[in-house]
């Protein structure tokens, strides 16, 4: 019963936070300079005052701001997103259309970088001050402090180029008409580098919290007296030690979540991978309005979400933590 | 055999055994692939509506004109056959190519040629827009034969078309239909060498053979897919691991074409850009203190050192220019004042100006790095000379918006010309063009009415001889006055692997020639 109602509160405010970053998102996108149709006179290389009326007329611009802005919101409440009149077909189409590869790549990044972090930050707590934890703890602050960017050019430089190993671009092999497994192998290829990539800062993040929180929490005196008891060190480890750590940890896997959709810009667009984080960039410098307000409400939409599931998960890591 | 091979020989023998796929699917579906990189994404394909670089690149092998033009731009037969010219230089009647199919196998006609031109276009085609101006009538005397009547002699007129200026789209499609939200935009259908297959927003672009081509033998490629890669340097590693075969100008750096260049089996041309003829140049707002005052404006012109941008920003791929004419399109001349980069002069003419260091926003184009280098150069110039300088940092959106309402003291651009100066360079500067709202009109605010005068006689002239003189006195006059200060003529470079043969076969380059490519 307690559970519903925060569910319902939290829900409730959620909703409201969505539709205030909404008319926030408004603003800020009308407030860059241009708009859609001087882009698109602009890349035809010549246009009249007909062509540009034309088009303001078709893309609704030709609107007072606030019916703009009445009429945007009142199709959100509806859960319509609107239509990319440059695209030619519904923002919800565009989005879901690339919701898998994005999905894929972040889902991969993320698991990868939950797993080998922890992991990796627990070997390192256990063998803290030794060979092992000194190499854990360089390789991870190397990680943690190398742009993204560059990674993934170095990363195509050698793997692709270079050794001639890894696929260069895209999500599969364009034109091979690949089925079955071997077309699973063929975009697991494609799918290595931009996910390890997109995967090694938060391994290097996770690897760095673990050890630091598993290294306070070994000093506890429940530790201490778990170990007086004659419990096992590998039991401690896990069920006294890690368990306790993993507060932090899930804080900021809830955030890494949050940005499973709109936060592998760079990734995407080094690997010419076709996700959200690209059509989101690209509906920026193309002022494509109602392209670039749907995928930010649909980021901001998934980050409330994850929010509220960070919260549940904590209640199942930690019992003591009540939800109200 | 690279270990890349292995694993993929390895995974397609694997799905043998697992999901059936024959093992040579893999080898066969690669003969006559031609593969070329597309920056941007185009926002469509269908050509009498979007006529941006990408898209043209695409769809100028779906859709076609009536004419194509070789690199000398003289006009060649394409769907039209044969043509004939009045006396009085204002009816051109054309004889279409009998046995035409569209590719959805209805016959091309006379209809379409007036329903393109006379509705379509004139709806959609800003730029063609401007030459029907001109055009009194245009009427199907029978099934194979087009009547274009016009108001006067009109000097460009066997000029416009090529494809991107006025493509032939199919009446029976779009009549009645509202032009800009018909689905069929989405499948578009031409008459061209190569067929609408497959968009996957994002990642591709696939066209493929028209079997039914109108030229017997003429498409030996079967499949052309245009890759969308959104990085600069990631488009270089693709075309450099192999996994491309044409990089068309401008989608890799400057910096990296060399190296390209140079890896083996590859090749590079600036060929092809003969009708669009891309010339830059400084906008200059003339309409206020201190770019009203003509010497300014020439000590601006003299400070910039263009030998060493076509150098050091362009690695050579870019010609100073010497005025307002590409040297690519009719009538250029070189018999005008020239302006080699002389700091004291410039000082001098700043002085002379009343100039009193007053701040210039510089308004740089941000098309990616040569353009960043070349606004760092002439930043620098000016600095030198005297001018105090402020870079405005701004994306293309910004750009399009600062220069359509004219908030820029300098502004850099790049123009096509089309081959006439009537189509592509009295545009930039007579005083009817001067309107906000548009890039690519007269920006500058530039007013003089002999220039206007003469610039209307060009285009009415019909006789070469008479156009040559009329247009070597205006580029006199516009040299001296320096409405604008003239960057470059660019040559865009397109690599390619040598075993792609007949890249380019035309003045307007890949955009009407992928679909003639042959593969060794």
């Amino acid at each position: 019963m307690k559970r519903l109602q925060f569910m319902s509160v939290r829900l409730l405010q959620g909703l409201l936070a969505l539709l205030l970053i909404a008319t926030v998102n408004f603003m800020l996108v009308r407030a860059a300079p241009g708009d859609p149709v001087s882009i698109m006179a602009g890349e035809a290389g010549a246009s009249d005052p007909q062509f540009v009326a034309q088009l303001r007329q078709q893309f609704g611009l030709d609107q007072p701001l606030p019916t703009q802005l009445a009429n945007y919101l009142g199709h959100v409440l509806q859960l319509d997103l609107g239509y990319s009149y440059r695209q030619q077909q519904p923002v919800v189409d565009l989005i879901l259309d690339r919701m898998p590869a994005t999905l894929l790549l972040t889902g991969t990044a993320f698991v990868l970088s939950l797993v080998f972090g922890v992991s990796l930050g627990a070997l390192a707590s256990r063998h803290a001050g030794r060979a092992v934890d000194s190499v854990i703890t360089v390789v991870a602050l190397v990680f943690y402090a190398t742009p993204l960017y560059w990674l993934a050019m170095m990363a195509v430089l050698v793997f692709t180029v270079q050794l001639d190993w890894l696929p260069a671009f895209g999500f599969f092999t364009v034109g091979a008409d690949l089925h079955g497994l071997a077309k699973v192998l063929d975009i697991g290829q494609h799918l290595l580098l931009p996910a390890l990539t997109l995967a090694l800062f938060y391994m290097a993040v996770y690897a760095r919290m673990t050890r630091a929180a598993m290294l306070e929490v070994a000093q506890m005196d429940f530790v201490k007296t778990a170990r007086a008891k004659g419990v096992p060190p590998g039991r401690i480890q896990r069920k006294h030690i890690l368990r306790n750590a993993l507060l932090p940890v899930v804080t900021l896997a809830g955030i890494q979540a949050g940005g499973m959709i709109g936060g592998a810009v760079l990734t995407e667009t080094v690997f010419a991978w076709p996700g959200i984080g690209r059509l989101m960039f690209d509906a920026l410098m193309q002022r494509d309005y109602s392209l670039l307000l749907g995928c930010f409400l649909f980021t901001a939409a998934m980050a409330v979400l994850f929010n509220l599931i960070t919260d549940f998960v904590y209640t199942m890591v930690d019992p003591r933590i009540e939800l109200s | 055999m690279k270990r890349r091979h292995l694993i993929q020989a390895g995974s397609a023998a694997f799905g043998l055994s697992i999901a059936g796929v024959p093992l040579h699917t893999l080898a066969q579906s690669k003969k006559g692939v031609v593969n070329v990189l597309v920056q941007p994404e185009p926002p469509g394909l269908m050509m009498g509506i979007v006529q941006n670089g990408p898209t043209q690149l695409i769809s100028g092998n779906i859709y076609e004109g009536l004419l194509r033009y070789n690199e000398k731009l003289e006009p060649q037969p394409q769907l039209a056959t044969s043509w004939t010219v009045s006396e009085d230089r204002k009816t051109y009647v054309f004889k279409l190519k009998p046995n035409v199919k569209w590719h959805d196998g209805k016959p091309f006609t006379s209809a379409d040629v007036v329903f393109s031109c006379d509705v379509f276009l004139r709806k959609t085609h800003a730029r063609f827009r401007a030459s029907l101006e001109q055009v009194e009538s245009i009427k199907a005397l029978d099934s194979l034969t087009v009547e274009f009547k016009l108001k006067q002699p009109f000097g460009p007129f066997m000029g416009i078309f090529e494809n991107g200026t006025m493509p032939m789209v199919p009446k029976h499609v779009y009549e009645g239909t509202d032009f800009l939200t018909n689905p069929a935009n989405a499948t578009p259908i031409g008459t061209g060498p190569l067929k609408f297959k497959e968009w996957v927003k994002g990642s591709y672009i696939q066209l493929v053979a028209n079997e039914q081509y109108h030229v017997a033998g003429a498409v030996t490629v079967g499949s052309v897919y245009f890759h969308v890669i959104p990085d600069a340097a990631s488009r270089a590693a693709a075309f450099e691991s192999g996994k491309v075969d044409i990089a068309p100008g401008g989608t890799v750096e400057y910096f990296d074409v060399g190296r390209l260049a140079k890896l083996p089996g590859t090749s590079v041309t600036t060929k092809g850009w003969e009708f669009f003829a891309p010339h830059s140049w400084l906008w200059i707002n003339n309409r206020t203190a201190p770019m009203n005052n003509v010497k300014f404006r020439q000590a601006v012109w003299t400070a910039i050192d263009r030998e060493a941008m076509a150098k050091i920003a362009w690695y050579g791929f870019a010609k100073p220019a010497t005025g307002p004419f590409n040297s690519h399109i009719a009538f250029a001349s070189d018999d005008v004042a020239k302006y080699p980069r002389d700091l004291n002069k410039a000082k001098k003419l700043l002085a002379e100006s009343g100039y009193k260091g007053e701040t210039i926003r510089l308004l740089p184009l941000p098309y990616g790095e040569s353009w960043q280098r070349q606004a760092e150069i002439v930043r620098q110039n000016l600095t030198q000379a005297g001018i105090k300088i402020e870079t405005v940092a701004t994306d293309v959106a910004g750009w399009n918006q600062r220069c359509s309402e004219w908030d820029f003291d300098l502004a850099f651009t790049y123009v096509y010309q089309y081959g006439d100066p009537a189509l592509g360079v009295s545009r930039n500067y007579t005083s009817s063009n001067i309107a906000k709202g548009s890039p690519f009109n007269n920006v500058a605010g530039y007013v003089n009415p002999k220039v206007d005068e003469l610039f209307a006689a060009g285009a009415k002239e019909s006789d070469p001889a008479k156009r040559k003189a009329i247009y070597a006195e205006v580029q006199k006059i516009l040299v001296d006055e320096v409405p604008v200060a003239w960057l470059h003529e660019i040559n865009f470079p397109t690599l390619y692997r040598n075993k792609i043969q007949n890249v380019v076969s035309s003045g307007i380059g890949l955009n009407d020639s992928l679909g003639r490519v042959t593969l060794a």
